[in-house]
């Protein structure tokens, strides 16, 4: 999230910008030695290793997860028609749940990993997990990045990480999100595994505190569509500024590296 | 001495055989999920411990849970307990009335003080201090705060006294009020229903009266050893939802084949009963099985909680009945148009702006 600036580079530990238009000597020592820098005509850029691989594999692994149990949950509360034929050869709601449940397991544990790697990971592995409420920059930074969403300011901002935006959006929406689904999720589980099993002695307490096992089924399928909306900001925002943001967002999150188109300075 | 009958007593003094007494303590061994190693030491706490009094107390309600009690579907279990009670106080049951039957209570507070079980079923109301339900005289909360003062457990019937159900039902004009917001220094056994089941009602005071204890509680306050499992948990109708096999509408194919009224607004997966494994009227029938989904009677505000004949319904604040799905649907449409929307004007801008930059 921070503004690209040389010292928040330093901080993290990457090089100092180096973009610009490449010149013969760096061409010096590589296979393309030899070669007029001039006729390629070629750029430098700037490039910062952000996300690291757990993180990729998780948002990936994640993504998949989320699409399956939007699906499957979807279906359990407003399942297909009726299959005809006797009930001991069909167990088509029986599956649906099946498949539900073992995805959830899925995205709980990878959520979970992925919450100790933001104590292993680089600075940009722990910005989802809170909102960095005392720092001027941020809220400098919100407003400046609405101000882009809104054609009010052009789009020159540079950020390592995410932009404010995408933090808070992030935090709020799916942070907090996946967690909320996570607890009221197996909180529904622990009342088919029963009183005694140990989902019901670390998440039933959760029935209770939302008025009932009905306000539970409710609100984890109000969090399904909060995802929802979510994911459909996330990938347009994602795409809209990997062609006009100053850096590139989605190789970010497939092989890690995020790419800086200039080094000007932020307006 | 009368107070130190036993229960024993009491019911060979009112005519029951040894034979049937012994077939009791089975039953309820049974109905209480305890192993047959259990029947003798309900036979001996029977035999030897003195018959410990309930009072039975009447707040605002429709006397249901009365009626299902009385027809508890093994008629030596309704016999013994109701003997039991009506020597107290029970003013839907027992002979005396007025002044002579409000002194009972007063009776029974001093001479079992701290040794007596408060049933109490239907709930005070607390608006305009008490004045809708006024019992011989004076409003029902303060006779209920006075005779759980000495009780030594308080049971809550049916859904009134533990949740507060129709009379509390929005916008609940009395404000009728669950009894564990009233008596906050007494331990409380829920043991909600509209009404409650005749045998869970009778197993929980055997459970009280035999064991001399209470019965191990969830969170919600309720037995454990009848509400720990879903409607659904033990439906006989479970494999067509399983199946995937639902009535989709009252008169339809599904409906006669007896399929999962899931789809029905049955609220069976989200309510802790024991109707699917006792039943009603000596294991007769219970709602599922004659055709219609369940209510959820034994959840807290299940008349607050929309139509009963729907799953995913009614969002508040929407004006119109809209479902969650509807609501959402219409969110995520309005979001989509935005940001095509948005990605137009993103793409005029650059359009233009590369213009700009030539
Ligand atoms: C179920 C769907 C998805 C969910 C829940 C989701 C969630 C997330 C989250 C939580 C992050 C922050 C990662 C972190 O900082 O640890 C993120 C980043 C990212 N996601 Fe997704 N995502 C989804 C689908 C997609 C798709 C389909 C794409 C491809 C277009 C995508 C591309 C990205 C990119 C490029 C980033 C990095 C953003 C940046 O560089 O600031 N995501 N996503
Ligand atoms: C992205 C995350 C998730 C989404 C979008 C999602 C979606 C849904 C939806 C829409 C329902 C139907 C609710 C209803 O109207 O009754 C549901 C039910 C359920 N979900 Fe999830 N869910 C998610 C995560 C989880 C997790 C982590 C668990 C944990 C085990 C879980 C367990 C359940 C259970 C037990 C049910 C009830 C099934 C039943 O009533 O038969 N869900 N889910
Ligand atoms: S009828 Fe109701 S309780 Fe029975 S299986 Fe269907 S949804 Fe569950």
């Amino acid at each position: 999230m921070e503004a690209i600036s040389s010292d928040t580079l330093i901080a993290s530990n990457t090089p100092k910008p180096i973009s610009g238009s490449l010149q013969d000597k760096d061409l010096e020592g590589t296979h393309l030695q030899g070669l007029s820098a001039r006729s390629l005509k070629a750029k430098r850029l700037t490039t910062v290793y952000v996300y690291e691989a757990p993180v990729r594999l998780w948002h990936w692994v994640s993504a998949l997860c989320i699409l399956i149990l939007c699906i499957t949950g979807y279906l359990i509360a407003s399942p297909p028609a009726s299959v005809t034929g006797s009930p001991s050869e069909h167990y088509q709601m029986g599956w649906i749940r099946y498949l539900h449940f073992a995805t959830a397991w899925v995205f709980a544990i990878a959520f979970l990993g992925r919450c100790i790697w933001a104590f292993m990971g680089n600075a940009y592995s722990r910005e989802i997990f809170y909102i960095p409420f005392w720092r001027s920059s941020y809220w400098k930074g919100l407003w400046d990045t609405i101000l882009v969403y809104a054609f009010l300011r052009r789009d020159e901002q540079k950020f390592v990480g995410h932009n404010p935006l995408a933090v808070t959006a992030m935090f709020f929406c799916f942070t907090l999100t996946t967690i909320f689904m996570i607890f009221t999720g197996f909180a529904l589980y622990s009342e088919g595994t029963g009183p005694g099993s140990w989902e019901a002695k670390i998440f039933g307490w959760v029935i209770p505190l939302l008025g009932g096992p009905l306000e539970t089924h409710y609100l984890h399928h109000w969090g399904m569509w909060v995802l929802i909306l979510f994911i459909m900001i996330h990938v347009y925002t994602v795409v809209r500024e990997d062609i006009m943001s100053p850096q590139s967002l989605i190789s970010a999150m497939t092989n890690g590296y995020r790419f800086f188109r200039d080094d000007q300075p932020d307006e | 001495m009368a107070h130190t009958e036993t229960f024993y007593d009491v019911m060979r003094r009112q005519g029951i055989t040894r034979r049937s007494f012994i077939k009791y303590c089975s039953l309820t061994a049974t109905a209480l999920g305890l192993g047959p190693e259990f029947v003798p030491q309900i036979v001996h706490a029977m035999e030897t411990k003195p018959r410990l009094p309930v009072l039975w107390l009447h707040g605002l309600e429709c006397t249901c849970c009365s009626e299902s009690f009385i027809r508890s579907s093994h008629p030596l279990a309704k016999d013994v307990i109701l003997s039991m009670i009506s020597l107290d106080y029970d003013d839907l049951l027992m002979a005396p009335a007025g002044y002579q039957a409000e002194a009972i209570i007063g009776e029974v507070m001093q001479k079992y003080n701290g040794n007596y079980i408060l049933a109490v079923e239907g709930n005070p109301p607390l608006n305009e201090d008490g004045m809708y339900c006024i019992i011989g005289g004076k409003p029902f909360v303060e006779q209920l705060r006075k005779a759980a003062s000495a009780a030594k457990a308080v049971i809550a019937w049916g859904s009134c006294a533990s949740h507060g159900c129709v009379q509390a039902a929005r916008p609940n004009p009395t404000r009728a009020t669950p009894i564990d917001k009233v008596i906050l220094d007494k331990p409380i056994i829920k043991v909600p229903g509209c009404p409650p089941i005749a045998e869970v009602m009778t197993g929980v005071i055997t459970y009280m009266l035999t064991f001399d204890r209470m019965p191990s509680l969830d969170r919600q306050g309720r037995p454990i050893m009848f509400y720990s499992q879903r409607i659904h948990d033990k439906c006989y109708r479970r494999a067509h939802f399983d199946a995937g096999q639902y009535v989709e509408a009252f008169d339809d194919e599904g409906a006669r084949k007896g399929y999962c009224l899931y789809k029905m607004g049955c609220k069976g997966p989200t309510t802790y009963n024991a109707c699917s494994t006792v039943r009603w009227n000596d294991g007769v029938s219970f709602p599922i099985q004659s055709g219609h989904g369940c209510l959820g009677c034994s959840e807290e505000g299940f008349w607050d909680k929309g139509s009963w004949y729907a799953r995913l319904q009614h969002v508040d604040g929407f004006g119109i009945e809209a479902s969650a799905d509807k609501v959402g649907a219409i969110t995520a449409g309005i979001v989509g148009a935005g940001l095509a929307a948005h990605a137009a004007v993103s793409a005029l801008q650059r359009i233009r702006r590369k213009g700009d930059d030539r």
